[in-house]
């Protein structure tokens, strides 16, 4: 197991996702002689886990049952331990392709917060690229560094514990691009451009709540000489699949009907049509924050 | 990825690199060819000089359609003296307020005026420009400069790029996915170097080179392909080095089921019949004229002058000899990479299922996901729900997925200025749906009666049991 790369046998000391449910799922570190509670009853790691496949069913103590997952960035970001507000897959997406991330890229980022975007940074610039993240919470960054090197990608990345917009991201003219999700990523952007490739330019986004953060944000790009500035938002919209029922109102006896032997058996208080159709959840997330992106151009 | 070392080369325009061409918001996908005569925006233009020039330059269009690299941009433009009125209660459309007529522009063009200088001359000779406000003024500029400017700049093609260029330019040929559907579908595939990816589009090769970007030339991508052979311009316009395309392989989707059932032969006669029935049908249109040509050979020996029809005759007759060791040739080289392809599928532990097309879905994912192994991702685009409606209760119905999800997501741009900041008035209405999950492994043996009421997905529970 690696966030970087499949195995497919379940072994000691890796990270599995139990997957209970649509909306439930909970990452578990397998140890030999280990117990997980869940509400389907207990696993037991030794029995239950090592040495079975990834995907497969295991029957918890209750008579229930899980599927124990093989992780992936995805499956880690609906899961993890939130220390801090946390991005989502969706945006994530965006960031990925907007940022034009793939395998050797160098990528600075900042900050770290729970590490839900960091592990999808790795596991697109894996096997040859690196991550170079800034988190200036001590304790956050040192729990990071931990996860990375329990989810074998410590070897792709560097966590840096300190202030960004006051030291910037530790490296200079390396990153193919650059990442920002802090309250004032203004104050970034020129460290951003410093850390940026000098010849080849590179790409910058930045994620920002507030509509004022981003006019800030833009503003601090256009004075440092950056291009295509464009911000953008993506809503995610999951549909609930049904089947729904329409009742047909009664309209009373037809006189014009042909009277036929069959039409007098017809009840008509349960005529209904059946649809196969998707409705959409009560709520859903309706704002998380504003993507801004811009190219920095080559010098 | 050569990072360190000659830096400075890995970034400059070379002979033969494919490249994107950017105006505005519009984008054109070429290779770089010396004296070759392009036409983009209604302009032909030469490539040549872009050559040695580094990527994401711009370049001016000068006389000849030659380009000229654009010297560092001036940081203030036009209008320096800063004259604006504060409303238009003034303003009146009368038609005359630009003294320079459609023929004075055009002599100012053919005079081979740059696009700023013209802008400049409409300004000079708009009346009513001095009293409109800063922020009209601006758009003013932005209008003319849309119109005159005559600029391109020279890409590297990427993802991003290529995904933008398809959408906004032929929409029709890829489905209609939009570029941040595309992004959600390479994310929710856990996409990445070093796993083996089955893919299966009918979207130009721009989801195949999207997904081999995203594989960096390490692991393997299976393209299952329908009809004759795999599209691939899409993939192409990427400019991949050579070494990615060792990773491809491509199976056709008609011999699914013979592998499957495991009567598909990748060396005997059989398959080499088959892929010759649809070699034929694929020369049929090429060679139209020449097969018109042997019919009326055909009807020849009647005629007088035998001698020069024999002679012809002759000619081909050695001609279709050659085709047909070309053809053997070309044969024995699909049946290998069938058997490479083959080789890929059989162990049924493919690690991602990709799917874009304009097939109907349901039949395409439930054939597919057979090759996957447990615990891998599937995703499947298709511009309309109610064909993954269906497709997510057949899933549901067959079992051995998780997490299985319909969704789409909304794209809207923001225009951001001081103190004109607002959502941009026109967003795209839709790009498509998508049907994500995850494979498990299959129960082989049925669990009791006890165990399944407490399982956890109630619904499906329902389902298998009608089913069964």
């Amino acid at each position: 197991m690696s966030f970087v790369e499949y195995s497919d046998v379940i072994q000691d000391g890796d990270v599995a996702i139990v997957y209970l449910g649509i909306d439930s799922t909970m990452p578990i570190k397998v140890q030999k002689g280990a117990q997980t509670q869940t509400r389907y009853g207990v696993i037991r790691h030794s029995t239950d886990l090592i040495g079975q496949r990834y995907g497969s069913k295991v029957t918890c103590s209750k008579g229930g049952w899980v599927h124990v997952l093989h992780p992936t960035p995805e499956l880690w970001t609906v899961s993890l331990p939130h220390r801090t507000q946390i991005l989502y897959t969706t945006d994530i997406a965006t960031i990925t392709m907007m940022l034009e991330l793939k395998p050797g890229s160098v990528v600075c980022e900042s900050g770290t917060g729970s590490g839900s975007l960091s592990h999808a940074i790795l596991r697109t610039i894996a096997p040859t690229g690196h991550l170079h993240t800034v988190e200036f919470h001590q304790q956050r960054a040192e729990k990071v560094a931990e996860e990375f090197k329990e989810h074998r990608v410590d070897h792709l990345v560097t966590v840096r514990n300190q202030d960004v917009c006051k030291d910037g991201f530790g490296v200079t003219g390396v990153a193919d691009a650059v990442f920002l999700d802090i309250p004032s990523p203004w104050e970034a952007v020129r460290h951003a451009k410093t850390a940026l490739k000098r010849q080849a330019g590179g790409r910058v986004c930045s994620f920002s709540p507030c509509i004022e953060q981003v006019q800030k944000t833009c503003q601090a790009l256009m004075d440092q000489g950056f291009e295509e500035l464009s911000s953008v938002e993506v809503l995610l919209r999951v549909h609930d699949v049904r089947v729904v029922s329409m009742p047909l109102p009664d309209f009373g006896p037809d006189p014009s009907a042909p009277p036929g032997p069959d039409s007098r058996g017809e009840a008509p208080n349960h005529a209904s049509i059946a649809l196969k159709t998707t409705t959409p959840p009560r709520e859903i997330p309706g704002h998380t924050g504003y993507l801004t992106f811009a190219t920095k151009p080559r010098t | 990825m050569a990072d360190n070392g000659d830096e400075d080369s890995e970034y400059r325009i070379k002979v033969g690199d494919c490249v994107v061409l950017k105006r505005g918001d519009i984008f054109k996908a070429m290779q770089i060819q010396l004296g070759k005569k392009v036409i983009f925006e209604k302009q032909w233009i030469f490539l040549d000089k872009t050559v040695g020039q580094l990527y994401s330059t711009t370049f001016d269009i000068v006389s000849g359609g030659n380009l000229l690299p654009q010297k560092p941009k001036n940081a203030d433009d036009a209008s320096d003296a800063k004259e604006a009125g504060t409303d238009n209660r003034n303003i009146v459309d009368d038609g005359k307020s630009q003294k320079l007529t459609r023929d004075d522009i055009e002599t100012l063009k053919e005079q081979g005026l740059k696009g700023q200088e013209i802008i400049q001359q409409l300004i000079d000779n708009s009346s009513t420009f001095r009293d409109k406000t800063e922020y009209a003024q601006d758009k003013y500029i932005k209008k003319k400069k849309k119109k005159y400017e005559n600029t391109v700049t020279i890409l590297k093609p990427s993802c991003r790029i290529l995904a933008m260029m398809y959408h906004g330019r032929e929409p029709g040929k890829i489905c209609h996915l939009r570029y941040d559907t595309l992004a959600q579908m390479l994310t929710l595939g856990n996409v990445h170097a070093g796993s083996k990816v089955l893919v299966f589009e009918t979207c130009a090769g721009l989801v195949l080179g999207s997904v081999m970007e995203r594989m960096g030339g390490h692991g393997s991508v299976v393209q299952m392909y329908p009809g004759g052979g795999p599209v691939r311009a899409g993939m192409e316009s990427f400019g991949f080095p050579a070494h990615f395309h060792d990773t491809l392989h491509e199976f056709p989707i008609c011999h699914v089921n013979a592998l499957l059932a495991g009567t598909l032969d990748t060396t005997g006669k059989h398959s080499s019949a088959v892929e010759k029935q649809s070699d034929k049908d694929k020369e049929k249109e090429q060679n139209q004229p020449e097969a018109e040509q042997a019919g009326e050979q055909q009807d020849g020996p009647e005629d007088p002058n035998m001698e020069t029809v024999t002679a012809e005759e002759a000619r081909v007759e050695k001609e279709k000899k050659e085709k047909e060791k070309r053809k053997e040739a070309k044969a024995q080289e699909k049946r290998m990479k069938l058997a490479a392809a083959v080789a890929q599928l059989e162990g049924r532990n493919a690690d991602g299922l990709i799917i874009a097309s304009r097939f109907h879905p349901s039949s395409v994912v439930m054939g597919l996901l057979k090759f996957l192994a447990p615990s891998r991702p599937f995703v499947i685009y298709s511009q309309y729900k109610e064909a993954l409606i269906e497709c997510f209760t057949k899933l549901k119905e067959h079992g051995g997925t998780v997490n299985v999800r319909l969704t789409d997501t909304w794209l809207r741009h923001y225009q951001v200025l001081p103190n004109r900041t607002h959502p941009l008035l026109l967003m795209s209405g839709g790009g498509g749906y998508l049907l994500s999950g995850t494979t498990v492994a299959t129960d082989t043996a049925k669990p009791s009666g006890s165990q399944r009421v407490e399982e956890p997905a109630a619904k499906r529970q329902k389902l298998t049991d009608t089913e069964g």
